[in-house]
């Protein structure tokens, strides 16, 4: 989603001098990552898409607000994960996603999960369907925090400072709660890009986490 | 320092990241170089990241972007709610 080629200031000051067609232009390489961002936080393609719009809406409405310390993605992601959280707070969803409840498991290791005979799975086993659908399942499961993390820094690649300004964390706050998720998904994917699941018994026991 | 293989674990995400110090991400090669199981571990959780990363694994809903613009062209038509500088 980089566009270092485009004009963005340029295109607001236009915008807001009152060529307000060019908002379209504007937000386009960010649909994807509004959209993405929302679905993080309120977990269904109806909510998402309202949200996403209610999003793309205010910025419009607020575009004279943006001052350009930030970059636009930025400011448009924030808005994304505000409009979220008020669409989840107006739904009372599901215990874990409460933004009040103390954050299970933040304190404990994740353990990432052995792989056998690793180097013998072909790249094009990443090709595979069935594990796209696995990842898509392992993401959408994981809890609130970590998913908001992992969609915005592995999805949408935004950094660590970008990120640490949309969810209102620190950045180290950041760092540690992505590894945790990056290695959840690690666990939970790793069956999937095991060939041979039982193999070395013995060499298994003897490490470290055993 | 002898690194472990707990303690590799442990950056494995500022690792791809990038963001380790230097001396620490030398040790972690070091270990790297003669480790199975780490190199096993982070070369799979960089290929999930890939796999993340890439459009065909979260995909957007179909006519997502025709509606939001469609909403948002009403809302340019409207004066009303034109933005304003401050
Ligand atoms: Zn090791």
């Amino acid at each position: 989603m980089a566009t270092t080629e485009r004009d963005e200031a340029g295109l607001i000051a236009r915008i807001l001098a009152g060529q307000k067609e060019l908002f379209h232009e504007l937000i386009r390489p960010y649909e994807g990552m509004v959209y993405m961002t929302v679905f993080s936080i309120v977990r269904n393609e109806t909510d998402a898409e309202d949200c996403a719009q209610d999003t793309m809406v205010n910025a419009y409405r607020h575009l004279g607000k943006f001052r350009g310390e930030a970059k636009f993605s930025t400011w448009l992601a924030t808005i994304a994960v505000n409009e979220g959280r008020q669409k989840l707070r107006k739904a009372k969803r599901a215990k874990e996603d409460s933004l009040d409840e103390p954050i299970e498991g933040d304190d404990q290791q994740i353990t990432p999960a052995p792989l056998t005979d690793w180097r013998e799975i072909p790249l094009e086993a990443l090709e595979r369907k069935e594990l796209r659908e696995t990842l898509r399942t392992a993401v959408a499961e994981l809890p609130g925090i970590y998913r908001q993390i992992v969609t915005l820094r592995d999805l949408e690649e935004l950094n660590v400072a970008e990120t640490a300004a949309a969810l209102h964390i620190n950045e180290n706050m950041v760092k540690v709660r992505l590894h945790r998720a990056r290695m959840m998904l690690q666990k939970r994917l790793a069956p999937y890009l095991k060939t041979t699941a039982r193999a070395k018994k013995e060499f298994w026991r003897r490490m470290p986490w055993n | 320092m002898e690194l472990n293989c707990k303690h590799v674990w442990a950056y494995i995400s500022d690792y791809i990241d990038d963001s380790v110090p230097p001396e620490l991400r030398e040790e972690i090669e070091r270990h790297l170089e003669h480790c199975e199981i780490c190199s096993a571990i982070l070369d799979s959780t960089r290929n999930i990241l890939v796999l993340t990363g890439d459009d065909r694994t979260f995909e957007l809903p179909v006519g997502y972007s025709e509606r939001l613009h469609e909403r948002l062209a009403r809302e340019l038509a409207d004066e009303t709610n034109a933005p304003t500088t401050g």
